[in-house]
């Protein structure tokens, strides 16, 4: 079933405050207040789409570090990212323990993932097995970059699903570079959709700039998924348009040329294009919504910025769940 | 306050950048977010946006200059604006380290013993030994542990005094309590009556006499009346004392008060007494154990129950739990928490579950040491008396310390008087040896 | 009390604890109808079905990512990995997720999980069929290593470590699987995870072994007996984290301490201990504090005089002890 209108003004919204707060974080690092960041401009479309085609909270979601709009369509808010950013105590992904982006939400079931690579994918994989055994009514959705579907773990992962069909969606984000290297250096295949067939699975691909093409692709694979038919790999194809992260310079690999190129498929302009179209959201309802965003981004990094940082003890805890302390 | 200008970190592994080009002269207006200055790292090169509105008031580096990220580069602020004071520049180079002490010269054996080990050195100082006196066993002649104390034990035929811990158990230490602290004319022990809690009729009830008043029982009254009996028809309650110099804890808590202020944390006696509770459980998990018709359950976890008096509510015990994985001040923040919830009467109804041993701390109320009775189904509680100056020998002179007894009651199915003195034994220690 | 075998022990606290909880199930290379190549999960599968049994793809780094997203879930794996030889392609998945996941989300996610490995050499097995790996893991904070050495402790130990909610990597002593009998009560008892036991008290030099190397510290301290020798024997059973107490409290009674293993010797588990001795008892040592161990050579070769050679037995324990003794 396709999205209702405010459900699409919901997915256009999430999608901008995604775009607007990453914007914000470039500016923190270039004034010297974060360490660093990494961005996912770009690459809104496939993650809010992705998102809106799961039952956020009670689906399992095991992300990677370009999520923040997937995180956001989630329910993580602004300043938990900020504070993310900031490595202050309370920012829920590790009280200030992980680089920012790297998420954890206990409470959208959202699991927390580490900085090697395709190692969450395997976690998705014993999600489902989990999933399966209690009979419950849930699927997980896992996301990966292109060139991540080179590690051994992925093809584990994807292999695992196949064989216990489980209720797994393995979303592929190709923005066409691993950092420098591009796409084509990683895989002698079209996509990475097509991997899926060797391994027995259904292997979609989707225009990862189109949010609503996005969500009826992963909608039909959770469908199939809570049907008891097992998991489908989804290859949503789009580009990175920012450098791969704050330490970054992609001067050194492709030209300005290539990048102005492709901002021209940016997935935001194509969603308002399509709401203008439909006559859901004009000039100046535009105009608001980006001002609101703006103003709840600035709120946001203000208390952000109040917000205290932990003790330099809190170092040595919870290494076990022994110690762990539930407020 | 004018705004700095710091030289931003572009990356995780970079350190300096290099200043290359000011967008802005000094006096010149510039608004917030707009480029300001263009640096470049070996990791990549950008503009940085002005981090205020204002006037650039005055450039610290030059273009062209590499310097470490967090510099201050320059100031933005309004016109006329006094500029803080920069810090002291750190004098070049490094300061010529200081003259090394002469070393004494090492005093000279006075007969080649051989090689001393660091346990037969320790033995020869404790009981006086002359070692050229005794003949060595090991290695090449060298006297070994064996040597040292074959010596002493033939040179006296009395061992030296050993720790509590050590002697057998047939001191009035290990004598029920009752035994020791009733009055002589007590009458004997009765046999253990069957665990029927609070009789409607008392064996033994008081005849009401003129003037007397019949408090009704309240449902906190009768839940600790009956937890009380419950507990001493279970457990074989036997109490043994030792007592602890406070003099580092109290050096300690004064050092550290304000510090653990700053993180909102009221430092008490209390989290020293939790802390040594602690390390006497590690050393002997026996009293962080409970009694169970399968065998003595010995507990992984050290969840301490902290027994508060609410006042006429009666007494509440909240636990901490894991208590054994939380520093000084993890144990501090829990006291403050936990007692100011009871006090309050906001604990959550687990909060006051689970619990593998407690501490009361009767001293707050002037008593020196107690009985106290265990909360079933644990091992032991420790009591906690007045910290007290008091004069004691030390080194045979008469020093004045500020002491505490320390009063252990133990179910005695589970603990011998030996096993029950060595947990005391490592409490006591681990506060009169703070560190 | 029932007499039995160590393997039996172990088939008896899985057969327990997957009646005890339904949420126990246990994957790896043919642990379903064959019953493990060790026969550790014999007659489990008629037992409980194909649910709680479940025959993995032969890929070790994803029997133990997919028991992670078991766990996330709430579930509790057993994870059993054929040989501790082929354990490293999981390294990621234990030292990266597993290990981390409870520090990393600052006590959100934690990971309740057992992987038992057999370990160990002295069976013909040669390189891949013969090595020790608790080194590897006893350096790893977030793990918990435990290693049993007789059928008691190995039910006991077991069943508290599918109990404990950390992650536990439970060493299993192979060449003692059918070797080593002992007396297990029927039913229900555990033996906490931490404490180490004194196996045979003694006044003289304490021996601190774990594994098979513990039952040949028990020959070779009753040898010595026959010579004067009063030999204490440590069982560590635990390796991490360590119980000091008992291993300082039996070197402060002694004043000598030899540790064994048959890991090779630099970087060994043996080096800890001696560090511990070193830095918590060094006025209570008469001696100096002495590791016998394997040597310094990839693993275990094939060949019997080659393996025999390398293997530290009864014979080489009790020569290192007399002249330790005798120091």
């Amino acid at each position: 079933m396709d999205p209702s209108p405010d459900q699409k003004l919901d997915m256009y919204r999430l999608m901008l405050l995604a775009r607007r707060l990453d914007e914000r974080a470039w500016v923190l690092h270039r004034q010297g207040k974060i360490a660093f960041h990494i961005s996912g401009i770009g690459h809104e479309a496939a993650q809010v789409g992705a998102a809106f085609a799961i039952r956020r909270g009670s689906d399992w979601v095991t992300p990677y570090y370009r999520d923040l709009a997937l995180m956001l369509a989630l329910g993580m808010t602004p300043a938990e990212f900020l504070m993310g950013l900031m490595g202050k105590r309370d920012e829920p992904n590790s009280g200030g323990r992980q680089m920012p982006s790297h998420w954890s939400l206990r409470r959208a079931n959202a699991v927390s993932h580490s900085a090697p690579v395709a190692t969450q994918s395997v976690h998705a994989a014993g999600i489902g097995l989990a999933i399966k055994l209690r009979g419950d009514d849930k699927v997980v959705l896992t996301t990966i970059g292109e060139g991540s579907t080179s590690q051994g773990e992925w093809y584990e992962a994807v292999n695992w699903a196949a064989v216990h069909r489980l209720p797994v969606i393995f979303i592929v984000q190709n923005n066409q570079y691993a950092i420098s290297v591009r796409a084509e250096k990683q895989m002698a295949v079209q996509s990475a959709a097509d991997k899926a067939c060797g391994l027995g699975l259904p292997g979609i691909m989707v225009d990862g700039t189109d949010v609503f093409a996005v969500h009826r692709a992963v909608k039909d694979a959770v469908d199939n998924a809570r049907a008891g038919n097992g998991a489908t790999v989804i290859e949503t194809r789009m580009y990175r348009i920012t450098p791969h992260s704050s330490d970054d310079d992609d001067r050194t690999y492709r030209s300005r040329e290539e990048v102005e190129e492709n901002k021209r498929r940016d997935p935001l302009l194509l969603a308002r294009a399509r709401l203008q179209e439909e006559g859901l959201l004009s000039e100046s309802q535009y105009d608001e919504m980006d001002t609101q965003i703006k103003a709840s981004i600035e709120e946001a990094v203000k208390q952000a910025e109040a917000a205290p940082y932990p003790a330099g003890e809190e170092a040595l805890h919870p290494v076990y769940a022994e110690e762990v302390r539930h407020a | 306050m004018p705004t700095q200008v710091i030289m931003p970190q572009l990356g995780e592994s970079v350190v300096e950048g290099t200043l290359t080009r000011w967008l802005k002269k000094e006096g010149e207006p510039v608004a917030e977010l707009e480029d300001l200055l263009e640096v470049t790292t070996d990791k990549v090169a950008s503009e940085i946006p002005s981090p205020a509105s204002g006037i650039l008031l005055q450039v610290l580096v030059e273009e062209g200059k590499t310097v470490l990220a967090h510099t201050i580069l320059a100031w933005i602020g309004q016109p006329g604006e006094e500029i803080p004071a920069a810090p002291r520049p750190q004098p070049a180079g490094h300061a010529a380290p200081a003259a090394l002490p002469s070393s004494s010269p090492a005093a000279a054996p006075a007969a080649d013993l051989g090689f001393i080990s660091p346990i037969v050195m320790r033995l020869a100082k404790e009981y006086a030994v002359d070692l050229t006196q005794v003949k060595g066993s090991g290695e090449k002649g060298r006297i070994t542990k064996r040597d040292v104390m074959a010596y002493v034990e033939k040179r006296q035929p009395l061992a030296p005094v050993q720790a509590a811990w050590e002697t057998p158990a047939d001191g009035d230490l290990f004598r029920p309590t009752e035994l020791v602290f009733a009055q002589p004319a007590s009458a004997p022990v009765p046999a253990p009556a069957p665990v029927s809690v609070l009789p409607a009729q008392p064996a033994a009830s008081a005849a009401p006499a003129v003037g007397d008043t019949l408090i009704p029982l309240s449902p906190v009254r009768r839940a600790i009346a009956e937890h009380m009996v419950l507990s001493k028809h279970t457990s074989p309650h036997v109490t043994t004392v030792m007592e602890a110099d406070m003099s580092r804890v109290s050096a300690h808590r004064e050092a550290n008060k304000a510090a653990f202020a700053k993180e909102g944390v009221h430092l008490t006696f209390t989290a020293y007494f939790m802390a040594a509770i602690v390390a006497g459980l590690k050393a002997q998990p026996l009293a962080n154990a409970s009694w169970s018709a399968d065998g003595i359950l010995v507990h992984h976890a050290i969840n301490l129950g902290m027994a508060t008096d609410l006042g006429e509510g009666g007494l509440i015990v909240p636990v901490i739990r894991s208590a054994g994985d939380l520093s000084l001040l993890g144990l501090a923040r829990a006291v403050n928490d936990l007692s100011s919830r009871a006090r309050s009467k906001r604990l959550l109804p687990d909060e006051t579950k689970g619990g593998t041993f407690t501490l009361t701390n009767h001293g707050t109320g002037g008593s020196l040491f107690a009985t106290p009775i265990i909360t079933q189904p644990q091992a032991g509680i420790l009591g906690a008396g007045r910290i007290q100056k008091r004069a004691v020998v030390i080194n045979d002179a008469i020093a004045i310390r500020p002491m505490v007894y320390l009063s252990f009651t133990f179910d005695h199915r589970i603990l011998d008087g030996a096993a029950a003195d060595h947990f005391l034994a490592k409490v006591a220690e681990t506060l009169q040896n703070w560190v | 009390m029932p007499e039995m075998t160590l393997i039996e022990a172990i088939r008896q606290a899985q057969d327990e604890e997957l009646a005890r909880d339904p949420n126990v199930f246990i994957t790896g290379e043919d642990v379903g109808v064959r019953g493990g190549v060790f026969r550790a999960t014999m007659g489990l599968y008629d037992k409980y079905g194909p649910n709680r049994l479940i025959d993995s793809p032969l890929a070790e780094d994803s029997i133990v990512g997919v028991g992670i997203g078991a766990a996330l879930y709430g579930m509790r794996p057993i994870l059993e990995i054929q040989f501790a030889d082929f354990i490293h392609p999981a390294l990621n998945q234990i030292i990266s997720e597993a290990a981390k996941m409870c520090y990393r989300s600052n006590g959100e996610w934690t990971v309740p999980l057992v992987i038992r490995a057999p370990y160990g050499g002295g069976i013909g097995g040669g390189l891949y069929h013969s090595q020790s790996v608790e080194a590897l893991f006893a350096h790893v904070p977030g793990l918990k290593v435990v290693i049993p050495s007789t059928p008691y402790d190995a039910k006991g130990l077991l069943k508290a470590a599918v109990r404990d909610p950390n992650p536990i990597i439970f060493l299993e002593p192979k060449k003692g699987y059918r070797l080593i009998k002992g007396e297990v009560p029927e039913g229900e008892y555990v033996v906490p995870i931490g404490p180490a036991r004194i196996s045979r008290p003694g006044r003289d030099l304490s021996l601190f072994a774990y594994g098979m190397m513990h039952h040949y510290a028990l020959q070779a301290a009753q040898k010595l007996e026959s010579e004067g020798i009063d030999v204490e024997v440590v069982d560590l059973r635990t390796l991490y984290p360590v119980d000091k107490e008992t291993i300082l409290n039996s070197v402060r009674k002694t004043s000598r301490a030899l540790i064994v293993h048959e890991d090779n010797l630099t970087g060994g588990y043996g080096a800890e201990i001696a560090a511990i001795i070193a830095d918590e008892a060094f006025t209570d040592l008469d001696a100096p504090v002495r590791r016998l161990a394997g040597p310094d050579v990839p693993a275990v070769p094939f060949s019997h005089p080659m393996q025999d050679w390398f293997m530290v037995n009864p014979e080489k324990i009790a020569a290192a002890a007399r002249k330790l003794a005798q120091w």
